[in-house]
């Protein structure tokens, strides 16, 4: 550090600049926090055109006739146990066990995968039943919502393997780690979404 | 012959040679002229052999000062743009009454202003915004550049893709005619079966793509890389403008994004969001869309007031008056701006209590903004104003913008605003405080800020000239319009059948003639500014007896903004630096490290565009194919690890040893 009269860290009262390289902290975490609420938004929308149009059935299936609780059950439960099992691979992440934070990250994609899989079979079904997102307003708001989930998904999937080759590769890097937990909190993020799908769409719209 | 066309089909789509207007008189000498004026560009830069240096230090640059005069040019061009539509339409006017239809059959008129208004805001005035505080917010806060550069590269060039798709529109097919917000069902698919919808949603999706990332950057930068002692109530308050605004359009993208994307599903896959029949509800767009659309008109307008603030206390040489309550006023009316989408649309039937409600929301939003008012006008009080060109920007900003707002507040009366609801009293309000206010502003910024991102200043003579056309252009251009729309003129035609309102017309044309000597005057005070430039070198980095960080180091700033970050201790941070006798380090610098340019951005937005055009005019392959492409090639991209290098401490003392000696010069 080099000390002149004017240069003075050690006293900012009277200061003007700083001596040594000035390191901000780093800003990933918080920008990609304010990018999900910014998509938590879009989930908004997609949530409100749910709640307005939702019951505009136009004479087609509604939601009782459509919907079976057990598939979505054990789709949810799929994605819960996903969200855990990135929690495992945080911890092992943590202890930087690489080998262990793969596994616990292939275990996560995995579970991803079957979400993804019973939904796209829900939603052949539904088109096989002439319930396609053209039949009613209903129709359209259930798909888009749904759908919209499940791109989410299937990116997160995408990004998952991506960065499995990448820790791989590097190793749990610093870099790596700051990907892995922003990856985390999209994956816990789509985790919330999905408990106020199940709700508000799949139990409240067998229920009424 | 059947497997022929099915071919053609699969590799154009419904691209043919019908989509190109050869029969448009109007647009074959445009494209002529756009042609002729493109090739010669292209070719001076070719023959002058400028591409690796363009590519180089230009189009691959993260750095937030090249990228932020990129948005300001990228502005100018297309204000040329929107103002043709504008010019075109106040000729259509002015001509076309009883017998006489015009020149402009209502099938291109139409066209023509939803361009004009989607150019305007998307591609004029944000752009311009955008690069202001690209260039000016990081250097105000002492730091070397924005949290996520190459995000920054990449939102500046999906910016450019939107501007392209747009202007393609007018050579290739055609642009919507709806309206500049495309409310369906008109913009459905059953009322607007052709490209021109889709060009629409398509260049807002793309550019809002980079409008949404560049606000998350800009938070995460002032809320991240302020200096050390820059602790928030002492920011300039233009970087709290900026925050306010950046915090608007990662609240409010999304939602123009949502609800574009719903349009969408409704041409391409035939859903039922906003459809007539089988349960759609068009006024959910409507609604949405204003939930976008309002906080949108204070992320044009609230950067311009912080633009304001900084010009009144340079040029009245004064600390800005009431500091805190300019920080409350903005953050006010950033929040109240969600809490009065409603207004635009009382006509919608929403019933007494829920209309009362957002008129009285909007009629307290001029609470804050007269209090800012009143803050520039006391900054005034008892100061030693100098009426440079920013100022007197300012001054016609202050006089123009409050009469935009007493209309405002007018239109805001429930009662009132069912009879002057889509008339041209409308027109000219929002006119009023978008000319009078944003314009205005961004002309204000413009000139001040730009020896500081160009290291000349700009001449002002023509500054000035460029100011009193500018300023009775709007008058004489719009005041008609008040009048008009008080007799129950709605907007939006192209004939008109009583001969007695032609002369206001002719009037607001005339306004139109001198608006467009004042943009003449622009271009000719940049050329002749250029030409002169040695005489008005700014060699001080502090023409203008500044009072924040970024006057505090070099015109242009070097690569790295500062040499060592500064430490604030006031809110004026420059002024009280020299206050208290401040003096340039010259010894003893230290390697900076900065990120490295990339090119990454440019390829993923010209995907971005290709796409957009293969879902424009159903060529599947090419949008799929762009697309994954683009997954592809941002994955590649993340790949990259090293993307970051030192200036080695030598190049810091030769940079700084330059400006020394310039200094002496000048002393």
């Amino acid at each position: 550090m080099h000390a002149t009269e004017t240069m003075s860290s050690a006293a900012p009262a009277q200061g003007f600049y700083l001596a040594e390289e000035h390191h901000p902290e780093n800003g990933t975490m918080l920008g990609f926090w304010i990018y999900l609420m910014s998509d938590c938004l879009i989930f908004a929308v997609l949530f409100a055109m749910y709640g307005v149009l939702g019951r505009n059935y136009a004479a087609g299936p509604g939601p009782k006739d459509l919907f079976e609780l057990p598939t979505v059950a054990v789709n949810t439960s799929m994605l819960l146990l996903s969200s855990i099992t990135y929690g495992f691979a945080m911890l092992e992440m943590a202890r930087m066990r690489k080998g262990a934070t793969l596994l616990w990250l292939a275990i996560t994609g995995a579970f991803g995968a079957a979400f993804v899989t019973l939904e796209l079979v829900e939603f052949a079904q539904f088109i096989h039943e002439g319930a396609g997102p053209w039949r009613s307003a209903f129709l359209s708001s259930f798909f888009t919502l749904v759908g919209t989930h499940g791109l989410h998904v299937s990116f997160g999937i995408v990004w998952l393997i991506t960065l499995m080759v990448q820790v791989t590769r590097h190793g749990l890097t610093p870099t790596n780690q700051r990907r892995l937990s922003c990856l985390s909190l999209f994956w816990h993020f789509l985790d919330v979404v999905w408990i106020g799908v199940f709700t508000f769409v799949y139990l409240m719209g067998v229920l009424r | 012959m059947q497997d022929r066309a099915a071919f053609l089909h699969f590799l154009f789509g419904r691209l043919g040679w019908d989509a190109i207007p050869y029969d448009v008189p109007i647009l074959v000498y445009t494209f002529a002229v756009v042609a002729v004026l493109g090739a010669a560009l292209l070719g001076a830069i070719t023959y002058s052999g400028k591409w690796g240096y363009l590519w180089r230090e230009w189009f691959t640059s993260v750095d937030h000062k090249k990228i932020g005069i990129m948005y300001v040019v990228l502005g100018v061009i297309m204000l040329l743009r929107g103002f043709a539509d504008a010019a075109m339409m106040r000729i259509q006017q002015a001509m076309a009454f009883g017998g006489s239809l015009g020149y402009l059959p209502p099938h291109h008129y139409d066209q023509i202003f939803t361009a004009h208004g989607v150019i305007m805001i998307f591609f004029v005035a944000m752009p311009l915004v955008v690069g202001l505080m690209n260039v000016v917010m990081p250097l105000q806060i002492g730091a070397r550049d924005v949290a996520f550069p190459f995000l920054n590269n990449f939102s500046f060039w999906m910016t450019v893709a939107g501007a392209v798709l747009v202007m393609l529109s007018l050579f290739v097919g055609e642009f919507a005619r709806t309206g500049w917000l495309a409310y369906p069902p008109l913009s459905g698919i059953v009322y607007s079966p052709d490209v021109g919808v889709d060009y629409y949603i398509w260049s807002l999706q793309i550019a809002g793509v980079g409008t949404l990332l560049s606000g998350v950057n800009m938070v995460v930068t002032i809320v991240k890389m302020r200096a050390p002692g820059m602790t928030l109530m002492k920011m300039p308050i233009f970087t709290w403008t900026a925050l306010c605004t950046n915090v608007l359009i990662v609240a409010a993208f999304p939602v123009l994004t949502a609800v574009l994307a719903l349009l969408s599903l409704d041409r391409y896959v035939g859903t039922h969001f906003f459809t007539n029949d089988l349960g759609g509800n068009a006024m959910m767009y409507v609604n949405l869309i204003w939930i976008w659309g309002h906080p949108e008109v204070y992320i044009l307008i609230l950067p311009v007031f912080g633009v304001f603030s900084e010009v009144v206390s340079t040029f009245c040489g004064k600390k800005l008056f009431g500091y805190a309550s300019m920080v409350y006023a903005t953050v006010v009316i950033t929040i109240l701006s969600y809490l009065v989408w409603l207004h635009h649309f009382f006509t919608m039937g929403s019933g007494a209590s829920v209309n009362s409600f957002f008129g009285i929301t909007t009629m307290i939003i001029s609470i804050p903004t007269g209090a800012k008012m009143f803050n520039w006008l006391f900054t005034m009080y008892r100061g030693r104003i100098r009426f440079e060109v920013p100022m007197l920007w300012t001054m016609g900003f202050m006089l123009t913008f409050v009469v935009g707002g007493m209309t405002g507040v007018l239109l805001a009366v429930p009662p009132a605003d069912f009879e002057l609801h889509n008339s041209l009293f409308l027109i000219a309000h929002f006119h009023n405080v978008i000319i009078g206010g944003v314009v205005f502003g961004l002309f204000a910024g413009i000139n001040y800020w730009f020896p500081k991102a160009m290291g000349f200043k700009l001449d002002p003579f023509w500054g000035k000239v460029s100011f009193w056309f500018w300023l009775a252009g709007y008058w004489f251009a719009f005041t008609p319009l008040y009048v008009l729309g008080l007799m129950g003129v709605t907007r939006r035609l192209s004939h008109f059948d009583d001969p007695s309102l032609q002369i206001w017309f002719q009037i607001a044309a005339f306004g139109a003639v001198l608006i467009f000597i004042g943009i003449l005057a622009l271009l000719m005070q940049i050329y002749v500014s250029f030409r002169r430039r040695e005489a008005l070198r700014d060699t001080t980095g502090d023409p203008w007896g500044g009072r924040t960080l970024e006057w505090s180091t070099a015109s242009p700033a070097p690569d790295y903004n500062f040499a060592f970050t500064p430490l604030v201790h006031d809110q004026d941070a420059w002024a009280d630096m020299k206050r208290r006798g401040y003096e340039r380090p010259l010894r003893g610098f230290i390697p900076i490290h900065m990120p490295k340019n990339t090119g990454a951005g440019f390829i993923l937005a010209m995907l971005a565009m290709a796409s957009g055009f293969g879902l424009i005019w159903h060529i599947w392959w090419l949008a799929g194919g762009a697309f994954f492409a683009m997954i592809a090639a941002t994955i590649a991209h993340t790949f990259n690890y090293d993307r970051d290098f030192h200036i080695p401490a030598e190049e810091v003392e030769r940079v700084e040893a330059g400006r020394t000696l310039l200094l002496a010069q000048q002393a």
